[in-house]
């Protein structure tokens, strides 16, 4: 099917022009009411996202039968893949609004534009999760990092907060220069922006050797840069701890799952439409890069979670780590590599926005992030102290939590692909990791309160947020369905 | 229908349990005694329902479960499940009535996951899709870290999290052997967990699974797994901690159901799948080919000797069980049939008579709070009943004649003596060492003069008596009647040995 023209596309790109009206009407919105009652905005936006949601699964059903539709001349697809990431960054953006609503962390006087920023951070997500054309996969990356670079500052009143955001700047910026000059290569050499001509152009261009397969492993190296800072993979992770413990919590969440999930949707667009075919893996080897990068990944992840006191720096290393484990699934760019990342990625949304929000009440609580502000939890409010026991050590990986069966799928995958070696780093890597998330419980289960032993209650509502993380970390690993991600790469692959 | 009724009672018992108010203790001791009576019940009608005379997989229930990869929920006995199934449904009431009154706090929590406990135990035993055997493998990992973490003695904390993460190193190995195994099952698409098809598969000529490079390998993986579970040396640094840490009740759980675990383990999956590989470590005149049998015997030789230099009555009994799983180890490298006939016999004696050792110690410390075996002397006075039950339990743990200890350690050594001449000799050192750490110990703890101390010590009450009992019974009925066990797995041992013969 031909690409639709600017007019016709507008239709399907409701979910998109949705976020912008509703990040407009929550600005205006902010204008008219009083200081002090913010969460009228928030709900706004929260009804926003369900609008949203609702237009994603519109568009994605009217395209029937057709296949995937490409939109714009050719910018941006619509297919089963964008649709999957648009749902699942709405729900993490519709979690992080909720979060954001019950954290005492942030300014009330100016959560009018935060949430405005929060839609129009995920309007940029949704676009890199769609994009097919190299000018669009870089405006989308850069709505991205702006639009966060604020939100990782939002605590005017902490230097930590602003550091935080300096840190990201500086490093966003090296990471898109980089980035954008191996897309200019990879321009220079094609010729056309578009991803799939991209594939059949360098395919076409190292068979008949105008180009040396050189050239284009410098130019992936370098859009690996630009992919690597989203995804924080070592040697692009420096900014993710001081960024994540900085930030406010709620924001810290957002960032570690739908940053990260919005990276590697990118990242399989990019690798799996531009340099998936076998002919050019053949030709220009990449896969022990990325092999590399992913063992050294989650080894450093984890190794720095190790002696972390604070509970948040831990969380931001242990995602690190969570990231280099996504990576092995996309290593060798099989559909089951790809099926297992998108499988993960749905565990990993409740499984670490769970740890997040409970993060989030012990801060209101406690007013501390630190290890020691855990003790005694679980005779004061059990049922948060087992909930957080389920995330992390579904986090960890043991069984019978969902975490257990990601990480199956994705060892599976890269033991598929003979890989053995990465398989055995990234399980032992999972046994090191149990050892900083146990101490965590072991100070919520192990350890006693000392003399405060007052009971924490929470309101009813906080125990059904905490339910709508806990149940599918307890089930996605039971349901059949969850495991037929594997047939959603099939989308990626571009028309010719 | 009857098994997975039996598996998952348990857990129905662990949501009756937190649904009941936290202040009605009694109520939830009640409830959780009924929840491990009702699969010790079934385990009891499958043991007398079990049909002696074929190999084959009993009670077999075999749907899909997650159908993308081919795993089913495939459970199923035979004569080697039913027999530890029955050792664990009988474990289970016992140790919550040994927990009723020494488990001060968190009493719901701590009979929540013991429920959850046994449903990880009994699902391992009966599971017949290596990938359900390996959650319910990992599912007991869990409420242990709890159990000896939160209700454990002063050195609980390292102690949980030792275990926790020795035993993971050693099932995350596994686990690459377990997906290697898959992706060399068949063609994309015709892959399988099934642990029967698996066999058979491994057994076929010119399939991959039948290849003596390929079947080393993932041998080695399983076996780390499974050794630092039975523990086998060097992997058994975690045993000594977590025994003494963990309150009576999960000690003998530990020593009773989980070091079975491992060695059921290997003779389901190392020993059945493997074939080739397990010919490797034990046949051949080089290293390699007496390797499974050296570890047998250093187990034996180390353990006890060990046990033999302790001064604390639980780390004694705990270093008594690394020893005498040695005889297991032993008993199955010899591949015959009185060496694996012995060696699952010696798995079944050892997890009554060791559970039977970790509740007289846990009987003595409620009293004396304390475990220094030279700390006390002359208590054969003062507490005659509880002398005679642990001189029974003694005597049947060295290996008395007439008592079961004896059965299981005299068929492996005798299959063994047919392989590994010397390793068999030296191995009876051991035999000589337990009779001296245990008669050793029976003479300074209820021998000699009264410690003044303990004057007032009073005798074993009526509740301890009922946790003793049922054992006790059985050491003596094994003992002169092994073939009472014998006979349900002698068919099962047979066709075993079938697969073994393949090469």
């Amino acid at each position: 099917m031909q690409p639709l023209s600017n007019i016709e596309s507008l239709l399907y790109f409701s979910p998109e022009i949705l976020l912008v009206i509703f990040a407009a009407a929550v600005v205006l919105l902010d204008l008219v009411v009083k200081d002090g009652e913010s969460s009228a905005v928030a709900h706004l936006s929260l009804a926003g996202c369900i609008c949203v949601f609702a237009a994603v699964l519109i568009t994605h059903f009217s395209f029937g039968d057709e296949g995937p539709i490409s939109l714009f001349l050719g910018m941006v697809r619509l297919d089963v893949f964008s649709s999957f990431f648009k749902v699942l960054l709405l729900l993490a953006t519709a979690a992080t609004i909720l979060f954001s609503l019950r954290s005492d962390e942030l300014d009330a006087r100016l959560k009018g534009e935060y949430y405005a920023l929060l839609l129009a951070i995920t309007l940029g997500m949704f676009l890199m999760a769609s994009s097919t054309n190299l000018l669009m996969i870089f405006i989308s990356l850069e709505t991205v990092s702006l639009t966060s670079y604020i939100l990782a500052g939002f605590l005017t009143h902490s230097p930590r907060s602003s550091e935080a955001a300096f840190k990201y700047i500086t490093y966003g910026a090296v990471a898109s220069g980089t980035m954008l000059f191996g897309l200019s290569l990879l321009f220079g050499m094609t010729g056309t922006g578009d991803l799939g001509q991209i594939s059949v152009r360098l395919t076409e261009l190292l068979a008949s050797g105008d180009i040396t397969p050189l050239a284009v492993l410098i130019a992936i190296t370098f859009i690996l840069a630009g992919v690597g800072y989203k995804i924080a993979s070592v040697p692009f992770h420096m900014w993710s701890p001081d960024v994540y413990e900085g930030a406010p919590i709620p924001i810290t969440a957002f960032l570690s799952v739908a940053s990260k999930s919005a990276g590697f949707a990118l990242f399989i667009r990019f690798f799996y439409a531009g340099f998936g075919n076998a002919e050019l893996m053949q030709a220009v080897d990449w896969t022990l890069m990325l092999a590399i990068v992913s063992a050294l990944t989650m080894t450093v992840g984890n190794l720095a979670a190790l002696p972390q006191q604070n509970v948040k720096r831990l969380l931001a290393y242990s995602s690190i780590a969570h990231g280099g484990y996504l990576l092995m699934g996309g290593v060798l760019l099989t559909s089951e590599g790809i099926g297992a990342i998108l499988f993960y990625l749905v565990v990993y949304l409740f499984m670490n926005l769970g740890a997040f929000y409970v993060v989030v009440l012990i801060a209101n609580e406690e007013g501390t992030e630190m290890i020691e502000g855990y003790r005694g939890l679980a005779s004061r409010a059990p049922l948060v102290a087992w909930a957080m026991a389920i995330f992390l050590f579904s986090l960890t990986g043991i069984p019978p939590f969902a975490g257990f069966f990601g990480k199956w799928l994705l060892f599976a995958a890269v033991l598929e692909q003979g890989y053995y070696w990465l398989a055995l780093v990234g399980l032992l890597n999972s046994v090191v990791s149990l050892y900083y998330y146990a101490r965590i419980v072991k100070a919520m289960f192990l350890e006693d309160a000392g003399e405060e032993t007052t009971q924490v209650s929470f309101s009813t509502g906080t125990f059904a947020l905490l339910s709508v993380f806990v149940i599918p970390t307890i089930l996605i690993g039971f349901l059949n369905i969850f495991y037929t991600f594997s047939n959603i790469s099939a989308s990626v692959i571009p028309m010719q | 229908m009857l098994l997975s009724l039996m598996i998952f009672i348990p857990l129905l018992g662990m949501i009756a349990v937190l649904l009941l108010p936290r202040e009605s203790e009694e109520l939830i001791k009640r409830v959780t005694l009924l929840f491990t009576l009702i699969p010790l019940a079934l385990a009891v009608a499958l043991f007398i329902s079990y049909d002696r005379s074929t190999a084959g997989t009993q009670y077999v229930v075999n749907v899909p479960w997650i159908q993308a990869f081919n795993i089913q929920y495939h459970i199923g006995i035979d004569g080697l499940s039913v027999t530890l199934l029955l050792l664990t449904a009988l474990l289970g009431p016992i140790c919550v009535i040994a927990s009723w009154r020494n488990i001060e706090k968190g009493i719901k929590a701590y009979m929540a996951l013991f429920l959850l406990l046994e449903t990880g135990m009994l699902g391992f035993f009966v599971a017949l899709d290596l990938f359900l055997f390996y959650v319910f493998f990992e599912l007991t990992l869990l409420p242990m870290y709890f159990l000896i973490g939160i209700w454990g003695g002063p050195r609980r904390e390292y102690a949980a999290i030792k275990f926790f993460l020795y035993t993971l190193f050693g099932s995350v190995l596994m686990l690459v052997a377990m997906i290697a195994v898959y992706l060399n099952s068949g063609a994309p698409g015709a892959r399988t967990f099934d642990i029967p098809t698996l066999i058979t598969l491994a057994s076929t000529e010119g399939h991959a699974l039948n290849n003596l490079n390929f079947q080393i390998w993932v041998f080695l993986g399983f076996f780390v797994g499974f050794a630092v579970k039975v523990p086998i040396f060097p992997f058994h640094t975690w045993l000594p901690d977590a025994h003494v840490e963990a309150p009576t009740a999960i000690s003998v759980i530990l020593a009773g159901i989980l070091l079975k675990m491992g060695t059921y383990g290997l003779v389901r999956v190392n020993m059945a799948m493997f074939p080739q590989g397990l010919d490797f470590f034990c046949n051949g005149m080089g290293f390699w080919g007496n390797s499974l049998a050296l570890l047998g015997f250093i187990n034996i030789v180390y353990g006890s000797f060990c046990a033999l230099a302790q001064t604390d009555f639980k780390k004694l009994v705990a270093y008594s069980s690394i020893g005498h799983m040695g005889f297991v180890i032993l008993g199955l490298s010899a591949r015959n049939d009185s060496g694996i006939t012995g060696a699952i016999l010696q798995m079944f004696n050892h997890g009554v008579i060791s559970a039977m050792l970790f509740l007289l110690v846990g009987v003595l410390y409620d009293r004396a709070h304390h475990r220094e075996i030279n700390g006390f002397g002359g208590l054969g006075t003062k507490m005659p009943v509880y002398t005679g039950i642990t001189t029974l339990a003694f005597m049947a743990s060295l290996g008395l004649p007439g008592l079961s200890g004896f059965v299981g350690e005299a068929l492996s050594l005798l299959g063994a003596y047919d392989k590994f001449k010397l390793l068999t000799i030296l191995s009876t050192i051991g035999i000589v060492v337990g009779a001296a750490y245990f008669l050793w110990t029976l003479q300074r703890v209820f021998l000699g003069t009264l410690n003044p101390k303990y004057e007032d010590l009073p005798e074993i009450n009526g509740r301890e008596i009922l946790t003793l009992v049922p054992l006790g019974i059985l050491t003596i009925v094994l003992g002169v009647w092994p073939n009472f066990a014998i006979d349900m797995f002698r068919e099962s041992v047979t066709s075993l040995i079938g697969v073994l013969q393949v090469n």
